[in-house]
């Protein structure tokens, strides 16, 4: 789960000179991509006998940040916006996939299988079955993976995956006191019990128990662990606004050349047609300067504008055997490859979840860091980023953490969430992983590279990373 | 009581090497000798901030030392006389510790009182200086500081600490019969107010990180952070650096207050701590508190307190002179002396003098999930060991698991533990009724009922299921071990662990070996017991080991002295008056009339009556008639749920005064019975040294202090 912060105002717009820098990077790195695909560990990670399986198509709803027009919905309907955009671009018929998967954190109690609500609501037939799954910041990746799982276990042919957060309302409980008395109520079989029952009642008892921003198991919040990770690793305040600038700058370049295909247009009840991320807002490091630490006080580095924000929103992707998927005409947009799932201490190492990832999935990939062409990490916080490149980058902690001889290596920036991230493009917590391993296979198709990879970090001191090729075109 | 570090003062040694010349030549004379091979501080300039590091390469832990404060004295001289500095940080380069204070060994070596006063009185001066800087200093502390380096830390303008768990600040030189004698009674006062530093000086309580800020004793918290590209521990010290470097700077720029805007309600207290009567009030109460627990036995709280009072109602400097003057006199008391000896004993019995065990000790299996058995497996698993706790039914294991569950949640009440690292903990214990899980256990301890036949059965039990290396300990109070062992197939895997009840709360192990025990299977039991966190004593076998067969001489003393008509009520307070911190007769109640019988019984057979009945058929008398102790309700007092106040039970008073017995008048004076009481203890330890059950005085000390509430002022002798 991101930072639990409240959105802060981010007014500005890019530098022309930045812009044209970025410009002239990104026209370098093609010539080098071109270069490289030539010299591949591996033309394809096909393997005989293993079944290919393939997206076929990946949407989400406009990311907003939360308390905007999404306001007044509920976490189905905008899961079903998605399924429905789903259907839509894809010519789906309602009742031509096998299974409906959706991941999601905050679960709103109504609906704790929103994946069911949501996809009878997008009427898809009422014979398809759905489940809810939940991995914190990584919930729509493992959405993703169990239908790549049902696949090839040969359960399914079809299944779309998805994922959905909606943080504008979340669960707010009594306290455990007052739940007891109003259970007790229930159960009170006379007057007097229930006017001892209410009695009992103290003023205390009815503040409210507000879903918590904290890991469990350390009762530290994401934010201050993010800050000490930035700090175990040096990294700046000013390496984070920076990158922060960065995202913002990216994504909205992306945005501006509509780039970003993956997201639909989605007609809210009673306000206009939302079809625009709202959180890309490029600023100066002078702004992002002024800032006060968020977490730890007076002297951290991580701040409002250089973590994600609090975000609604829901994503779909319809994954496929490819057999199936060329029967049903379509043409896939990429193969999806190896994936492995770590976890480490939740204390110091929360955020860690893509150094651990991706050494892991490249080697049972076969592949190497210079294979890949498209990298896309999740971005919780700048910080969390910014160690991720330090350890990855560091002898001493590949040695002494991940059990090799010497680093793996950062991946190189130019090849580096190139449309943004979650920093700017807003991270709905249950939604991201769909958003990330189709913007892979939009980059891959763009940028003409062979291989992407997805890495992600996640509450409880998880993380995955993918291997995603790209579908010959 | 990890470490307890006395306030610094440095040794004579190092002032006897120029006595002829004045304070100040020896200073400069120190610092242009030093300058060439600076060892133990060292500084470097980040900006103009002067960051001063104190390693002392010769210990663990660094400590005020003459070496030390010379060098730290030569570097201050040269910060302030160097105008481009403007402010500085002071940071230990250990990983563990700031400054542990100084080493006690100096304190014992003075020869008078006006020596000891001597010492306090320079290092006094030298910590003024600090006050006085024309730079902010920073302290920036990571690990312990305590005593002589707490009273460091507050000579500085500013203190930064480190959250981590052994970031603990304390003034622990009361525990030592000493008082913080380097301004620390003058500066804790003024810092965090009358009754807080009071509380601190007189209990030498370690204060944790997070209490010390909210009792603005540190200015700022850092979180210690974990692994980066270079080891936690080290990367901490350099990020609350970097971190101090900053609020250096800041202070130097008047961007950082050196004082809070304080709170109304602290506005408040100090208006009442303003008023003459308040603090007169306040004196008085610690007095008398100090006097309800300590019995006018210590003399070093009355001394704190008596400093503490005269800085603030006659002013700084006769502060400094009382604190002084009393330091010097408390470094020659006897109680000074034994507290200081039972320090060092301390620190030895918690080495393990066997060797390394060839299999590291990991898994436990307990037989018996009473009171004590439950109380090891807390211990264990409390210490990150994993345990097996068997009983033969569910009621007993369930009540042992709530046992150690209880305990470990009380320490999530008190914010010890959280209640994750509860779940975590009790996930190392497994309550069982079969053997299962045995064959991988590396010691087994059994804490069945003490009845040689059940020790039998259970030890052969055991060897039919545990794997060749594993250690069978018997945790018998009386039984010899070699008993014990006589039905094992390999005794050279028996030996006695002897816990102390409750076992949480009492650091005593003693480990008792036979002639057969192997030297691997003591090295092993001994790592145990200190991975338990337990203070050791290594005894050889015999009736009653060490601390019974002593205990139990006392306990026969009082039971004579009770049929000589002693009041039990006034044997009690005779005895506690004395240094004890229960008295005999409610120590019986305590342990169970029943039980301390049964300990009777053993030990009168192997030693003999002294003097009329034995304390065997008294107790045996009592417990038969259902009078056991406390656990019945009835024992020589009367217990009664809600009440505090007991009263003597008329019933055993019958009984007592079937065997009553003349008091002989030459020896039966209120200091007399004292002393007969203790008597028969110290000769008996004596006794034990003499026959080779003790392996040297020091242990002795240890194992009546720790295990058998001997007075702690009166116990740290032999060593000395």
């Amino acid at each position: 789960m991101a930072s639990m912060l409240l959105n802060t105002m981010r007014s500005g717009s890019v530098r022309p000179s930045r812009a044209v820098w970025l410009g002239t990077r990104s026209l370098s790195m093609t010539a080098q991509l071109q270069a490289q695909v030539q010299t591949k560990s591996k033309k394809t990670l096909a393997r005989p006998g293993v079944k290919n399986i393939v997206l076929v198509e990946g949407v989400r709803t406009p990311f907003l940040l939360s308390g905007t027009t999404y306001a007044d919905l509920m976490p189905h309907d905008l899961a079903r916006a998605a399924l429905q955009g789903l259907l839509h671009k894809t010519g789906l018929p309602k009742d031509a996939v096998d299974y409906i998967i959706y991941g999601t954190v905050i679960q709103e109690v109504k609906t704790s299988n929103v994946a069911r609500e949501a996809a009878l609501g997008a009427g898809f037939s009422d014979k398809i079955p759905a489940h809810t799954v939940t991995m914190a910041c990584i919930s729509s990746n493992q959405a993703m993976t169990s239908a790549v799982g049902l696949i090839a276990a040969g359960q399914c042919d079809s299944v779309v995956a998805g994922g959905v957060e909606f943080m504008s309302d979340v669960p707010i409980r009594h306290s455990r006191k007052m739940r007891k008395t109003m259970l007790s109520l229930n159960r009170a079989k006379t007057l007097g019990q229930r006017l001892s029952l209410i009695g009992s009642i103290r003023l205390a008892h009815l503040s409210p128990e507000l879903p918590a921003v904290a890991e469990f198991s350390t009762a530290e919040t994401m934010g201050h662990s993010a800050d000490r990770l930035a700090a175990a690793f040096g990294v700046s305040r000013m390496e984070q606004d920076e990158f922060a600038v960065r995202s913002h700058t990216l994504a909205k370049q992306a945005q501006d050349a509509g780039l970003l295909q993956d997201v639909i247009s989605f007609k809210v009840p009673g306000r206009d047609i939302v079809s625009k991320d709202n959180g890309i807002r490029p600023s100066t490091m002078e702004q992002m300067g002024k800032l006060k630490p968020a977490f730890i006080k007076p002297h951290g580095t991580v701040t409002a504008a250089n973590s994600s924000f609090l975000t609604d929103g829901a994503s779909a992707a319809l994954i496929m055997s490819e057999e199936k998927a060329l029967a049903m005409g379509y043409k896939p947009k990429a193969y999806l490859r190896d994936f492995v799932y770590v976890s480490q201490d939740p204390k110091d190492q929360l955020l860690l979840g893509p150094t651990y990832g991706t050494p892991k999935v490249l080697e049972r990939a076969g592949l190497t860091m210079s294979d890949i062409d498209v990298f896309e990490f999740h971005e919780a916080f700048a910080g969390q980023i910014m160690a991720n490149m330090k350890a990855l980058d560091s002898d001493w902690f590949g040695q002494t953490y991940l059990g090799r001889k010497s680093k793996v290596g950062a991946p190189p920036m130019e090849k580096f969430n190139l449309w943004g991230g979650s920093l700017s493009l807003g991270h709905p917590f249950g939604a991201t992983g769909c958003r990330l391993v189709t913007t892979v296979a939009h980059r891959l198709q763009k940028e003409g590279g062979q291989y992407g990879l997805v890495a992600a970090c996640a509450a409880g001191g998880q993380g995955h990373a993918m291997v995603i090729e790209a579908y010959p075109q | 009581m990890a470490v307890l570090r006395a306030a610094g003062v440095f040794s004579k040694f190092a002032t006897s090497k120029c006595p002829s010349f004045s304070g100040h030549a020896s200073r400069s004379l120190s610092l242009s000798s030093s300058l060439a091979a600076r060892t133990h501080v060292s500084y470097e300039l980040k900006d103009d901030v002067a960051v001063i590091r104190l390693n002392d390469p010769t210990a663990k832990v660094n400590t005020l030392t003459w070496q030390l404060q010379s060098e730290l004295m030569a570097v201050m001289e040269e910060i302030w006389a160097n105008g481009a500095v403007k402010s500085a940080v002071l940071i230990s380069r250990k990983p563990g510790n700031f400054l542990a204070g100084a080493d006690i060994k100096i304190i014992q070596s003075a020869n008078s009182s006006e020596e000891a006063a001597g010492f306090s009185h320079e290092v006094q001066k030298k910590l003024e200086k600090f006050e006085k800087s024309p730079i902010p200093i920073v302290a920036a502390i990571h690990g312990f500081c305590l005593g002589g380096g707490l009273e460091l830390a507050i000579a500085c303008q500013y203190r930064i600490a480190t959250k981590s768990k052994n970031t603990f600040l304390g003034t622990p030189e009361v525990k030592l019969g000493l008082l913080p004698g380097l301004g620390g009674t003058q500066r804790l006062p003024k810092l965090v107010g009358l009754p807080e530093a009071l509380d601190m000086m007189l209990t030498g309580r370690n204060i944790s990180a997070d209490r010390a800020k909210e009792m603005g004793l540190v200015h700022l918290l850092v979180d210690p952070l974990g692994p980066g590209t270079k080891p936690a521990e080290e990367r901490t010290i350099e990020y609350l650096e970097e971190v101090a470097v900053g609020v250096a700077k800041g202070i130097a720029n008047k961007q950082v207050p050196l004082t809070k805007e304080k709170s109304l309600m602290q506005k408040l207290q100090d208006t009442v701590m303003g008023l003459g009567q308040v603090r007169k009030m306040i004196y008085k109460t610690a007095s008398e508190k100090v006097q309800k627990q300590t019995k006018g036995l210590y003399p070093a709280p009355v001394k704190i307190i008596e400093s503490v009072k005269t800085g603030l109602e006659h002013g700084t400097e006769a502060g400094y002179l009382a604190e002084s003057e009393n330091f010097g006199k408390l470094a020659m008391t006897s109680e000074a002396n034994a507290l200081i000896g039972l320090y060092h004993g301390q620190v030895t019995c918690k080495k393990n003098h066997f060797g390394t065990p060839k299999k590291d000790v990991k898994r436990l299996a307990i037989l018996g999930a009473g009171l004590m058995g439950a109380g090891i497996a807390q211990v264990s698993v409390h210490k990150g060991l994993t345990a097996i706790l068997k009983d033969t039914t569910e009621e007993s294991i369930s009540r042992g698991h709530e046992q150690v569950y209880k305990s470990l949640n009380t320490k999530v009440k008190k914010r010890a533990l959280t209640s994750f690292e509860r779940d975590v903990t009790m996930s190392n214990l497994s309550v069982q009724l079969d053997y299962s899980g045995f064959q991988s256990a590396d010691i087994v301890i059994e804490a069945v009922s003490e009845d040689i036949n059940i020790k039998h059965k259970v030890l052969k039990e055991v060897e039919a299921v545990i794997s060749p290396h594993c250690i069978f300990a018997s945790n018998t109070s009386t039984l010899p071990i070699k008993d014990i062992a006589a039905a094992s197939k390999r005794p050279e895997k028996v030996i006695g662990m002897h816990y102390f009840s409750p076992v949480d709360k009492m650091p005593l192990l003693e480990i008792i070996t036979t002639d057969e025990t192997s030297k691997d299977t003591l090295a092993s039991a001994v790592s145990v017991g200190l991975k338990q966190g337990k203070v050791i004593i290594v005894v050889r076998d015999s009736p009653g080991f060490y601390a019974n067969r002593c205990i139990f001489q006392t306990m026969a003393e009082a039971i004579i002295l009770l049929q000589e008509g002693a009041e039990p009520k006034k044997l009690d307070s005779l005895m506690t008056s004395f240094g004890y911190p229960i008295g005999p007769v409610s120590l019986s109640d305590e342990v169970g009339l029943d039980i301390a019988a049964h300990v009777a019984e053993n030990l009168t057979k192997a030693f003999g009556v002294e003097g009329g009945h034995s304390a065997h058929t008294i107790l045996s008398d009592l417990s038969e008639r259902g009078f056991k102790g406390r656990k019945s309700g009835k024992g020589i007092y009367l217990y009664e749920d809600g009440t505090k106040d007991r009263s003597v039970n008329p019933e055993a008073e019958e009984i007592l005064k079937k065997y009553n017995v003349a008091a002989p008048p030459a020896v039966s004076s209120d200091s007399d019975r004292q002393y007969r009481v203790v008597s028969r203890f110290v000769n008996e330890a004596v006794l034990c040294l003499q026959e080779g059950i003790l392996r040297n005085p020091v242990e002795g000390d240890i194992g009546a202090v720790f295990g058998c509430g001997f007075p702690p002022f009166h116990g740290g002798r032999s060593h000395t």
